[in-house]
């Protein structure tokens, strides 16, 4: 059983973000960390091959040379093995160029389960995992609140506006799970310490088949042109209670069309 | 230059962020087409026409009934492909995301998402992309065609424009493995008040409730207003109310249309949770509370007094 | 009556954090050199063992798959540093010989300096003394400079285990073993999460202790080897980070206002205004943590500094981008160990004092402390000898005393007590002793410990500025700005009496800069004793509590602020 949990790293949630003012894209220098769905598919993973008895759980990040660190704590969390896509030509690419590159490194693991965290928690739409399970032509089941695997299908509760659809997929198939799914564990003293020893590769957009003009900037299909303030708020209204605040809060509510 | 716009249903019946955003279509071109997926929903194509379509294509397969998003991508490609759309619209929800990005893999056309808007910049289409927890605002366009767009929940009001659309019935063709993922048991409506993430409406306590039973209050006013309750971190470490309803740095991030802040100083831990909302009442009996300087409606008085007279107001004018 | 925090001690039994080794033999972790701590001292003492032992692999060899290891409780190294920090770079370049200067992680040279006395409206250029003279230094980040020697530290082949709190100290008999990492994932009331993970006992054969100010595990060993006969003393350092858009073209500190020089009140410290490159500015306010007025709050001092004029030139049109906050061991010569090591361990850094306050230096005593650790270090691990024989480590205190981190700590070792009696007086001690080098007064004043210094509620609090969100801040602000991301509902972590009298109570809710002490509700009607309310999550782990009144022990690794600018 091959689990292959793709995993990127964001700038960490607590670090003060700001946009790049030159390239209008989120400052990627600062603090980064693994994007916490991420840590959650990561522990789904290793239940999996737990409950199994055997296998083998690889990690697959596409990012710059500093993501590195974020790869290195999957394998202290307890992946087997890491895949770092790192080549220059990958910067700035948008969800077309970044599923491409991200289904050719799958590809090429052969996996029995590809696992995603639902979202990013940088500017992600919760988008990726379906753009690379079409491109890899496998089954998708997104938002799953719980997993479990027998006679080769993934049984998975989805969590939808209206409540939780079950829904049932053959492996090998693509799963993108929530936060609700489970805690992930945290990182043995031994994992810590022995992550540096687990095999790790690196893959160049060569590597995966691919030329330059498929990836970055020039592979990508959207862009970004300005960054600018949200419309200001309203003017903000203030009142003292003088017994009939009750009453001006309806009327302002009414006047809003919120009641 | 056809649009698509891509018209979920629920249920039989039309999902409203749909409607929303093929009414904004509308208002950017002349040619605006809806398209309707699954199986016996034939019938809302008339629905879908008074809202703003001049035709609807309708694909109506059993193998679409379940709300499954790979068939929906096959329909889609193939729609794209023979009629010739530039641009294809959702309302975002989690059977569209799926669907919008399964749909940019399959065609490499580029896909932005969480749009609040959407305008003709010198013939260029831009949407603006709210980023940094909604403080700033991106301007995002795309480099080719067909350009996607995920619209984000609820940011266009739908318009019964009248009006009649041509209705044409498009065949089905599902590939083998986009049929592999199968529906063994679907939801239904839950009963028991929306959640905290959906809900339109979230009314929050904070420690200046003064003590756990007066949360009651709080929930009173959720309820009459068909709204969920949220509580700050400081009321659930005291344990007042339940983690699972905690919104703020350490809790959930929510964007409700409005949202009733009950004896909450509002410091910034919880304001990056819930500064997106659309409207922000807040009653704090402390003039000095920060959650004022960030609320739409401040209100300096007792919440003991206040919040039980506004939900017998509130509960009057539903009522009444 | 006075009444002093020291009147009401935490409850805190040092034996909880002593133990023999508990976990079964092939779940132990052994390791050559431990070192807790990755920061400057840590890191400096990390490579220079490696160093040494990349001319001894046979050595290395028998130490086993980790020959060195340092366990760091924040995220990653740098994470819980903070300095001002103007940086001598001799040090460096003992550990780095032949390196240039635009190689080390530095932000900009001090070109400019000057030292100015305030008052609510002025500021007066004053003449610098020669031990505040900076020429050949550098304006640095402290988490920038560990960050940088982590990464040489790894190239070396030093395993660095971020997130990681050292919790307990292992010890056989009398000898120290190692350490008892920190469990993770315990609740609120200390029962064990479904990804409880508990804590591992890692078994070294030396032992170094780099846990910078308020070190708990150097608490402890100070305590239990009966290290020390002489009391600490700690200031608060509270700092920002701007962006600007006008460049600041000289190091800057003040004096003066906003403390008062008043002898009732104790008001010691000052403040530092940096360049940071161009663009960027860091400015923090220090104090001593003997002040007298429950109402000081030193986050709030440096929210009332920023209005003075000459302050607000400076971050004119900009925006602060960073905040933390840090205690600083003050006492320097007079509050140092009398002993530097314990059988299997030494003491390295601020963690054993080595701060010269009047020059506002630490961070080169603190690596060359390090460097001379290691060497000792280096020794007791050659075959046939170990770091619990007696003597192993007397070499390190020896090498320190020979030292010119002593020779300088000695030379100014008044200039910090003089200040007990107000500025003027103060002043004119710290100037004599300066100008005497060392050799006046004739007898070495007495350090008192903060936690006695009586306590009253003033009226400090009647001038900090309201919070606007632009120039002034609220703590909350400024906790959230350090990136603190400490889970809701851990244990506390802090230990501290939770009903005493109220003057003790306000002084613990001021000291605090990130706001974790409240005083609830009730207060008892009988002898102004109150309730105090803890929100452990907020803690920034500055260590001011510790020299106050309570003690703070570690939290779980991982947790607490992410400071990068720092």
């Amino acid at each position: 059983m091959r689990v292959v949990v793709c995993v990127k790293e964001v700038p960490d949630a607590s670090a003060p973000k700001r946009i790049d003012p030159q390239t209008f894209r989120l400052d990627r220098s600062v603090p980064g960390a693994l994007n916490e769905f991420d840590t959650h598919a990561l522990e789904e993973a290793l239940r999996v091959k737990e409950q199994g008895g055997e296998g083998e759980v690889v990690a697959v990040l596409m990012g710059p040379p500093k993501a590195a660190d974020s790869l290195r704590k999957a394998l202290a969390i307890g992946a087997d093995r890491a895949v770092h896509i790192a080549d220059d030509p990958l910067a700035g690419s948008d969800l077309v160029a970044t599923s491409k590159a991200l289904a050719k490194a799958v590809e090429r693991e052969e996996a029995d389960l590809v696992l995603f965290g639902q979202q990013g928690s940088d500017s992600d739409g919760a988008v990726l995992c379906a753009a690379v399970a079409d491109r890899l032509q496998l089954p998708l089941i997104s938002q799953a609140a719980s997993l479990d695997l027998s006679d080769g299908k993934a049984k998975v509760k989805r969590q939808t506006e209206y409540g939780y659809d079950v829904i049932e997929a053959p492996l090998p198939c693509v799963v993108a799970v929530s936060d609700a799914i489970n805690d992930p564990r945290y990182p043995s003293l031994k994992g810590i310490m022995g992550a540096k020893k687990k095999p790790q590769d690196s893959a160049t957009v060569a590597d995966l088949g691919l030329t330059a003009g498929d990836v970055g900037e020039e592979g990508s299909r959207t862009e970004v042109y300005a960054v600018g303030e949200p419309p200001p708020r309203a003017e903000s209204r203030r009142i003292e209670d003088d017994g009939n605040a009750a009453q001006a809060i309806v009327d302002y509510l009414a006047e809003k069309k919120l009641v | 230059m056809p649009t698509l716009v891509y018209v979920e249903d629920h249920e039989g019946e039309l999902v409203k962020g749909s409607l929303g955003v093929l009414a904004k279509a509308a208002k950017l071109d002349d040619d605006v087409v809806a398209v309707l997926c699954g199986a016996g929903v034939e019938g809302l194509a008339e629905e879908v026409g008074r809202h703003g379509a001049g035709r609807v294509f309708v694909a109506d397969d059993p193998a679409l009934e379940a709300p499954l998003p790979q068939p929906r991508v096959d329909v889609l490609a193939k729609l794209v492909e023979s009629e010739g759309f530039d641009t294809v619209l959702f309302g975002a929800s989690v059977l569209t995301a799926d669907v919008a990005a399964g749909l940019a893999g399959r065609l490499d056309a580029g896909l932005n998402w969480d749009l609040v808007d959407l305008e003709r910049q010198n013939g260029k289409l831009v949407g603006k992309r709210p980023a940094l927890q909604d403080t700033v605002i991106v301007d995002v366009g795309w480099k080719s065609e067909p350009r996607l767009a995920l619209i984000r929940s609820g940011t266009f009001e739908p318009s019964e424009a009248g009006g009649s659309a041509e209705v044409t019935k498009v065949p089905v063709e599902i590939q083998d493995w986009s049929k592999q993922a199968t529906m063994v048991e679907q939801a239904h409506e839950e009963s028991q008040g929306p959640s905290i993430e959906e809900a339109e409406v979230i009314v929050a306590g904070g420690r200046g409730l003064g003590k756990p039973e007066n949360f009651s209050l709080v929930e009173d006013l959720a309820k009459a207003l068909g709204g969920a309750v949220a509580a700050t971190r400081a009321v659930v470490d005291a344990g007042w109310y339940p983690y699972a309803s905690q919104v703020g740095q350490t809790g959930k991030t929510v964007a409700p249309k409005l949202y009733i802040a009950c004896g909450i100083s509002g410091a910034i831990q919880h304001k990056v949770g819930m500064q997106s909302s659309g409207t922000i009442v807040a009653i704090n009996k402390d003039p000095n509370a920060p959650i004022f300087e960030y609320s739409d409606l401040g209100v300096i008085g007792d919440v003991h007094e206040i919040v039980p007279k506004l939900t017998e107001l509130v509960k009057a004018r539903k009522g009444g | 009556m006075s009444v002093r925090p020291a009147d009401f001690p935490p409850p805190f039994d040092p034996e909880e954090f002593v133990a023999e080794p508990s976990d079964p033999p092939d779940e132990r972790i052994e390791v050559g050199a431990l070192i807790v701590g990755a920061g400057p001292a840590g890191l400096a003492a990390a490579i220079r063992l490696a160093q040494l032992f990349e001319e001894r692999p046979d050595l290395r060899e028998r130490l086993g798959e980790v020959p060195i290891a340092v366990v760091e409780k924040g995220k990653a190294p740098g994470a819980h540093l903070l300095s001002g920090a103007v940086v001598n770079p001799r040090a460096l370049r003992q550990l780095f010989p032949g390196i240039h200067t635009e190689d080390l992680p530095f932000r900009a040279p001090v070109e400019r300096e000057g030292l100015y006395y305030l008052t609510s409206k002025r500021a007066v250029r004053l003449p610098a003394p020669p031990t505040m003279w900076n020429h050949g230094n550098h304006v640095a980040s402290i988490s920038e400079l560990a960050a940088w020697l982590a990464e040489k530290a790894e190239e070396l082949g030093v395993t660095i285990v971020p997130e990681t709190s050292a919790r307990t100290l292992l010890v056989a008999g009398s000898r120290v073993v190692g350490i008892r990492s920190g469990d993770r994932g315990r609740g609120r009331d200390g029962q064990e999460l479904p990804n409880f993970e508990p804590g591992s006992d890692i078994m070294a054969r030396v032992t170094i202790l780099a846990e910078g100010t308020q070190g708990h595990l150097t608490g402890i060993a100070l305590d239990r080897f009966g290290l020390t006969s002489k009391p600490q003393v700690w200031a608060l350092g509270v700092k920002e980070v701007w962006e600007v858009p006008k460049p600041l073209n000289r190091v800057i500190h003040t004096m003066g206002w906003p403390l008062r020089g008043g002898r009732k009140y104790r008001e010691f410290g000052g403040s530092f205004i940096y360049p940071l490159g161009e663009s960027m500015v860091a400015l923090g306010m220090v104090v001593g943590l003997d002040y007298a007025d429950a109402k000081v709050s030193v986050h709030d001092l440096l929210q009332e500094l920023k209005g003075h004029p000459f302050v607000r030139r400076i971050l004119e049109g900009g925006k602060r981008v960073a905040w933390g906050a840090k205690t600083i061991p003050e006492g320097g010569f007079l509050a140092l160990p009398d002993r530097f090591h314990f059988p299997g361990g030494m003491i390295v850094g601020d963690g054993a004092g080595l701060v010269n306050v009047p020059a506002l230096k630490g961070i080169h005593y603190a690596m060359r402390s390090g460097m001379l650790a290691a060497e000792t270090a280096f020794q007791a691990l050659q075959p046939g000898r170990t770091a619990w024989q007696p003597g192993a480590l007397e070499s390190y205190d020896q090498a320190l005393r020979e030292s010119y981190v002593w020779t300088d700590l000695e030379r100014v070792r008044n200039m910090r007590p003089a200040f007990k009696h107000g500025f003027v007086r103060g002043a004119i001690i710290a100037g004599a002793a300066m100008n005497s080098l060392g050799k006046f007064p004739l007898r070495d004043l007495a350090l008192e410990r903060d936690a006695d210094v009586p306590v009253f509620v003033g009226t400090r609090d009647r001038s900090y500025p309201q919070p606007d969100g632009k120039l002034f801040f609220d703590k909350l602000s400024s906790v959230f700005l350090s990136g603190n991301k400490t889970r809701d509902d851990a244990p506390s972590h802090i230990r501290i009496d939770r009903k005493v009298r109220r003057e003790v109570a306000e002084t613990w809710v001021n000291l605090c800069p990130a706001h974790v002490y409240e005083i609830s509700g009730e207060a008892s009607p009988a002898g102004n004793v109150v309730g105090v309310e803890v929100t452990p999550a907020n803690c920034v782990q500055c260590g001011a509590i510790t020299a106050k009144g309570g003690r703070l022990t570690p939290p779980e690794g991982g947790d607490g602020p992410e400071y990068s600018l720092m």
